[in-house]
C-alpha cells in the first residue's frame, strides 16, 4: 500500500493539509499568460516559484514552457524586488524579444509588498519597454485562493489592455476558462461552424499542442493577440465560461468598457454544453449549423447505448470548481452517482452548486471546498466507489483501492492525449463517455468469473 | 530540415561570442565569467566564474533553496514526516516529483507519498504562522506517530519572522519520542539549490547524525554519500556492495531511514558520490568521528570498478580485494556484450551535459564508455571546486550570498572520535597513491578546446546546440522540449526520463542501450514532410 497511514477514521484537522487538491496561485496566472500570443510569462520571486512552475506545466504538455523570473536573493526580499525586476525586463527584451511580458507575484514579493504597477510604469518612463511592446501585471500572493483564482487573475490583467471606441465590432469574446488547449482548439471550431466571430481569451492552442517540426519558437503562432485583446473592449458581448475562472474578467470588462457578459457553466457534457451552443447562438444573432445539432445527437445516442453501465455507479472526484460542477451535472445527467467530491479551491459556493445539483438523489452526497485528497480518500475507505477521477495524483489512491481511475484534470503527468484530443462540447463528451466507459468495462472484464465472462458488452 | 549532424565550422571562441552578442553588455560581461574556453594553462586549471547570482530576466535552470533543501536531501527520507510550511505551491511541487525510490517493504513507515503543508493563509502572513505551525506538528503526530517530523521554511516563513526553530524544539519536548526540527530553507536564500543542500546536511549532522550507538553488525562498514536513488541507482549500488560483502550502514540520502542518519557514525570510510550536495558532511564525520573519505564514482562500469578497488584498498584486506575482483569479473562480460552491441552506433557521436553539481561530471564516464565526445558541459549550481578541483577551496570568496548560509563548526567528539587507522596507515596509503578527500573536478577531464559553461540558460543552450550540433543533449525537464523541438535528442540526466537506474553495472548496461535508442531513434528523420522536402511539383501523377 502506498497510502499505508491513512486510516479509515476521520478526525478533524485544522491545520495540517495533507496531499492537496490545490496548488497555488502563480502557476495558473503563468499558464493563462501562455494563451497571449508572443508573451512570456514573468515570476516576480526566487527563482524556485518558476523552476517548479515551468517543471509542471512542461510534464503535464510535454512541450516547452518559456518563462523568466526575477531570480530574487537575500538582499533583493530586504531591499525590494524593484531593481531585479526593472533589470529583467531589459533583459527579457533584449534577449528574448516577446511582444508583451505578463508578470505575476508571489508570496515573496507580495509579502515585501512590491508595488508592480508602480515598477511596470517606471520601466514603461524609463525606455527599457520598446515601443509597440507591453508588461502586464496581476497579483497573485500564492497564501490566497489557489492556481485557479490565480489564473483567473492574469485572465483579468488581460482585460485591462481592452478599449471600447463607442462601436461594436460584432465579435463575441469566449473566456474559456482553464481548459486543455485542445478544448480551446475545440470551442473555435464550434464557433466556426455557428459563424460567429469570437475572440478566444486566454487561448493556449498552438502554444502548447505543437508539432515537431525541427525548429523551435519561444513564441509559436498561437496565442490571443494583443490587438485582439485590445479589440475585446468593441465585442457584442462576454461569455464566461466558469464563475472561478473566468467571471472576474468578463465583470471587468463589463464595468470598463460596457461590454455585457454572461457567466455560464464549462461546456463539458451534454447540458453545460447546451447551454453555451444556445448562448452563443442567442448573442451572436446566428442558428446552429445541423452539424452541431447531429454531434449532439452522438452523444445522446452513446448515453442510451451505454446507460445500464452508467447507471448508479458511484464516482469520487476531485480537481477544480468549474470542472467539477459541469461533471457532477454531467454524471447525474447519465444517472451515474457522484459520491464523493474535494476541491483544495476555497468557496462555498461549490459546496452550495454540488448539493443544488444532486438534491434528487438518494443518498448525501460528501462535497468540501478547501479540502485535501486525504480526507476523500478517508471517504473513499468509508464508502468504496467504482470510479476515480482527478489528476494524477489520484493514482496512489486509485491502486491502494483497486480502482478504475480517469485521469481529468491538472497536471497529468503520466498520460499523454490532453494536449490533443477536448472534452469540452459534445465531442468532448463522447470522449469522456468512452473513457469511463473502457474503464468501467476492462474492469468488469477482469473481474467477471470464466463463467460470466461475455463476448459482446 | 533537422540540424544535420556534421562537424562544426565553429571555433570555440567563435561560439563563445556568438552566445554574448545579443546581451546587453552588462549581462555579457557577467555571463563571460562563467563561459570558459577549456585550454591548457601549463600546470593549471583555468578558472571560471560559479555559485554566482543568476541574472534576473534570464531563463535559468535553475531552482531554489527550498528545493535543494526539501526536495533534494531530505525528499527520499522514508520515514520523517516533512512538513512544508507555507502556502500550498512549496510542498504541492515537492510532492513525488523527484524519482527516488524506496523500499519500506510490506508495513515498512513510509511518508514519502504524503505531501504534508501548513497551507498558509493571508492571516497567518498578517499575525504569524507559529500558532498554525504548532497546530499542524500536533495533528501529523496525532496521525502518524512518525520518529521525526522534519520542518522546512518557505519564502514568507523567513520575512514575517516565524521561529521555526524554536516551535520545532518545543514540540520535540512536549513529544518526548519524536525529534522535531526545522530547516531554515526559504527560496531567497543563496544562488542555487546549493545553499539548500547545505542547509539541510548541516541539520541533519546537528540533530540526527549520531543519535544512535547501537552496535551496528557487518564488515568493512561504509556511508555512501550524495546518493539519491534516482530510478533505483542506490539498489544497483547496494546490490554490487553486498556482493563483495561491503556493509552500507548510511546513505545520504537515497533509500535512507531516520536511523540511518543516526547511526552514520559507526561507519569505517566515507564514500562522496555527489562532491557538490555533501562533502562537507564527509569533513564534518571525519572532524567529528574520525572517518575518512574518499571520493567515488559508480557512474560508469569502468568508474564502478575503480571505485570498489579504492574501497578494497582502503581496508586492504585480502578477502574484501578478491571478492571486489570477483564480482568485477562476473559483472563486465554483461557489461561488455552490451557496449559491443551499441558501440558500432554510438562511437564518435557528440554529447552536451548541463545538469546538477556532479553529474555533469559523472556522466562523462558512460560516454566515455561509448565512444562519445563531451564536446561541451557545465553544472546548473556547481561551485568553483567542483570545476576546478578542492584546491581551489581555501580561495573561495566567501560573498553576499553565501555569508548567509550557514556554517557549522564541528569539532572531535569526545566520546565518539575515533581513528579509523593509525597515522602510519593513513600515510602509508597515502604514499602508494591513495588519495583521501580529494577531488579533481570536471576541468581536467575535458578536452582542450571545448566549453565549459556554469548555470548555462535557454538562451545559450540554444546557441550551443544551433551552432555545435551535437548528437546529444543532457539536462532536464525544463530545457527537454526547447532542444528536441531543434530536432536534437535531450536525456534527461535529473529523473533519466522515467528510466533508470544507471549506476553500476547493470546500470551501464541500461544507460548504453537507453543512449543506443535515443540518438538512433528513426523519429529524428521524420520532420519535414515528403512536400516539404520537395515542395516543386516536377510531374502530375499518372493514373494506371
Amino acid at each position: 500500500m502506498l497510502l499505508r497511514h491513512t486510516p479509515k477514521e476521520i478526525t478533524e484537522r485544522s491545520a495540517l493539509v495533507i496531499n492537496p487538491a490545490k496548488t497555488c496561485q502563480p502557476i495558473g496566472a503563468m499558464y493563462a499568460a501562455l494563451g497571449i500570443h508572443g508573451c512570456l510569462p514573468h515570476s516576480h520571486g526566487s527563482q524556485g516559484c518558476c523552476a517548479y512552475h515551468r517543471s509542471a506545466l512542461t510534464k503535464h504538455y510535454k512541450e516547452p514552457i518559456s518563462a523568466a523570473t526575477s531570480s530574487f536573493t537575500e538582499g533583493a526580499s530586504v531591499f525590494g524586488g524593484q531593481a531585479n525586476l526593472l533589470q529583467a525586463i531589459e533583459n527579457i527584451f533584449t534577449v528574448y524579444e516577446p511582444e508583451v511580458i505578463a508578470v505575476h507575484t508571489t508570496c515573496l514579493s507580495e509579502t515585501i509588498g512590491d508595488d508592480i504597477k508602480q515598477i511596470r510604469d517606471k520601466a514603461e518612463k524609463s525606455g527599457v519597454v520598446p515601443g509597440g511592446k507591453h508588461v502586464i501585471y496581476c497579483n497573485t500572493p500564492s497564501y490566497i485562493g489557489s492556481h485557479v483564482t490565480g489564473f483567473s487573475n492574469m485572465v483579468k490583467g488581460m482585460t485591462e489592455i481592452a478599449e471600447s471606441t463607442g462601436r461594436k465590432n460584432g465579435k463575441v469574446n469566449v473566456i474559456p476558462g482553464w481548459v486543455e488547449p485542445s478544448d480551446m482548439e475545440e470551442l473555435k471550431r464550434l464557433a466556426v461552424l455557428m459563424n460567429v466571430p469570437i475572440t478566444l481569451f486566454p487561448d493556449t492552442s498552438g502554444v502548447l499542442n505543437g508539432p515537431l517540426s525541427g525548429e523551435f519558437k519561444m513564441f509559436p503562432e498561437g496565442g490571443v493577440t494583443m490587438k485582439e485583446l485590445r479589440e475585446a473592449g468593441d465585442a457584442l458581448g462576454t461569455l464566461a465560461l466558469g464563475e472561478w475562472c473566468s467571471a472576474d474578467a468578463a465583470r471587468s470588462l463589463d464595468t470598463r468598457c460596457k461590454v455585457p457578459c454572461r457567466v455560464l457553466d464549462m461546456p463539458f457534457g451534454l447540458k453545460a454544453t447546451d447551454r453555451f451552443v444556445d448562448a452563443l447562438r442567442t448573442i451572436a444573432g446566428t442558428s446552429v449549423p445541423e452539424e452541431i445539432t447531429r454531434e449532439r445527437g452522438q452523444l445522446v445516442d452513446m448515453i442510451s447505448d451505454s446507460h445500464q453501465y452508467f447507471y448508479q455507479k458511484k464516482v469520487a472526484l476531485f480537481g477544480d470548481p468549474d470542472q467539477l460542477i459541469s461533471m457532477t451535472e454531467f454524471l447525474v445527467s447519465i444517472d451515474m452517482w457522484p459520491m464523493h467530491l474535494v476541491t483544495g479551491t476555497p468557496g462555498k459556493k461549490f459546496e452550495k452548486r454540488i448539493n443544488e445539483l444532486t438534491a434528487h438523489l438518494p443518498y448525501e452526497v460528501n462535497v468540501q471546498a478547501g479540502g485535501d485528497m486525504f480526507l476523500l480518500h478517508q471517504w473513499i475507505k468509508n464508502e468504496p466507489v467504482d470510479l476515480l477521477m482527478g489528476n494524477t495524483y489520484g493514482k496512489y489512491i486509485a491502486r491502494d483501492e483497486d480502482l478504475p481511475f480517469l485521469r481529468w484534470g491538472f497536471p497529468i503527468l503520466d498520460r499523454v492525449g490532453h494536449q490533443y484530443f477536448p472534452t469540452v462540447g459534445y465531442k468532448g463528451g463522447l470522449r469522456l463517455l468512452e473513457k469511463i466507459l473502457s474503464l468501467l468495462l476492462d474492469r468488469k472484464d477482469r473481474d467477471d468469473s470464466e463463467t460470466v465472462f461475455e463476448l459482446t458488452l | 530540415m533537422a540540424i544535420a549532424n556534421k562537424p562544426t565550422q565553429w571555433t570555440p571562441a567563435e561560439v563563445k561570442e556568438e552566445m554574448l552578442k545579443k546581451y546587453p553588455p552588462k549581462v555579457a560581461r557577467k555571463r563571460a565569467s562563467s563561459i570558459l574556453i577549456n585550454e591548457a594553462l601549463g600546470n593549471t586549471t583555468p578558472e571560471i566564474q560559479a555559485n554566482v547570482r543568476t541574472i534576473p530576466g534570464i531563463i535559468t535552470m535553475r531552482g531554489c533553496t527550498y528545493a535543494g533543501c526539501k526536495g533534494v536531501i531530505m525528499g527520499p527520507t522514508r520515514d520523517i514526516v516533512n512538513l512544508v510550511h507555507g502556502p500550498i505551491g512549496c510542498s504541492f511541487y515537492a510532492w513525488l516529483t523527484r524519482r527516488n525510490q524506496t523500499d519500506a517493504g510490506e508495513n515498512g513507515e513510509n511518508y514519502m507519498t504524503y505531501c504534508f503543508s501548513t497551507d498558509m493563509q493571508d492571516s497567518d502572513i498578517i499575525f504569524g504562522g507559529e500558532k498554525k505551525l504548532k497546530a499542524a506538528i500536533q495533528e501529523a503526530y496525532d496521525l502518524f506517530h512518525p520518529k521525526g517530523i522534519a520542518v522546512f521554511a518557505t519564502c514568507p516563513v523567513g520575512l514575517i519572522g516565524d521561529d521555526i526553530h524554536a516551535v520545532a524544539k518545543e514540540m520535540k519536548e512536549k513529544f518526548g519520542d519524536c525529534n522535531v526540527f526545522a530547516f531554515s530553507c526559504e527560496g531567497y536564500k543563496g544562488v542555487s539549490q546549493s545553499a539548500g543542500h547545505h542547509i539541510a546536511n548541516n541539520q541533519v549532522f546537528k540533530h540526527l547524525v549520531g543519535q544512535n550507538d547501537g552496535a551496528k553488525p557487518g564488515e568493512y562498514k561504509i556511508n555512501l554519500l550524495g546518493e539519491y536513488n534516482i530510478g533505483g541507482d542506490g539498489f544497483e549500488i547496494d546490490r554490487i556492495l553486498k556482493a563483495c560483502g561491503i556493509t552500507g550502514i548510511s546513505t545520504f540520502s537515497g533509500n535512507s531511514t531516520y536511523d540511518q542518519f543516526a547511526s552514520a557514525h559507526k561507519a569505517d570510510l566515507s564514500c562522496v558520490m555527489c562532491h557538490r550536495s555533501i562533502n562537507y558532511v564527509a569533513d564534518m564525520l571525519e572532524t567529528k568521528y574520525g572517518i575518512p573519505w574518499i571520493k567515488v564514482n559508480f557512474i560508469g562500469a569502468e568508474a564502478t570498478a575503480k571505485s570498489l578497488r579504492k574501497i578494497g584498498q582502503y581496508f586492504g584486506d585480502k578477502d574484501l580485494i578478491d571478492r571486489i575482483e570477483a564480482v568485477i569479473k562476473e559483472e563486465m562480460p554483461a557489461v561488455k556484450a552490451a557496449l559491443g552491441d551499441v558501440l558500432p552506433r554510438t562511437q564518435g557521436k557528440t554529447a552536451m551535459l548541463f545538469v546538477g553539481g556532479s553529474r555533469a561530471h559523472h556522466y562523462m564516464e558512460l560516454f566515455g564508455e561509448l565512444g562519445m565526445k563531451t564536446v561541451s558541459t557545465g553544472y546548473e549550481f556547481g561551485h568553483r571546486d567542483d570545476y576546478e578541483g578542492r584546491h581551489v577551496i581555501p580561495t573561495l570568496k566567501v560573498d553576499a550570498d553565501s555569508r548567509n548560509i550557514e556554517e557549522i563548526e564541528v569539532e572531535a567528539d569526545p566520546e565518539r572520535f575515533a581513528p579509523r587507522k593509525t597515522e602510519e596507515e593513513m600515510q602509508a596509503l597515502t604514499d602508494a597513491g591513495f588519495e583521501f578527500k580529494d577531488y579533481k573536478g570536471l576541468i581536467p577531464d575535458m578536452d582542450q578546446g571545448t566549453l565549459v559553461i556554469d548555470d548555462l540558460n535557454q538562451y545559450e543552450a540554444e546557441k550551443l546546440v544551433e551552432l555545435i550540433k551535437p548528437d546529444l543533449f543532457c539536462a532536464g525537464i525544463k530545457e527537454k522540449y526547447s532542444i528536441q523541438k531543434l530536432g536534437i535528442p535531450l536525456k534527461q540526466l535529473h529523473s533519466y526520463d522515467y528510466g533508470g537506474p544507471y549506476a553500476g553495472f547493470k546500470g551501464a548496461v541500461n544507460f548504453y542501450k537507453e543512449i543506443d535508442r535515443l540518438v538512433n531513434s528513426k523519429v529524428w528523420g521524420y520532420m519535414k514532410a515528403p512536400w516539404q522536402e520537395n515542395p516543386e511539383l516536377s510531374a502530375t501523377y499518372v493514373w494506371e
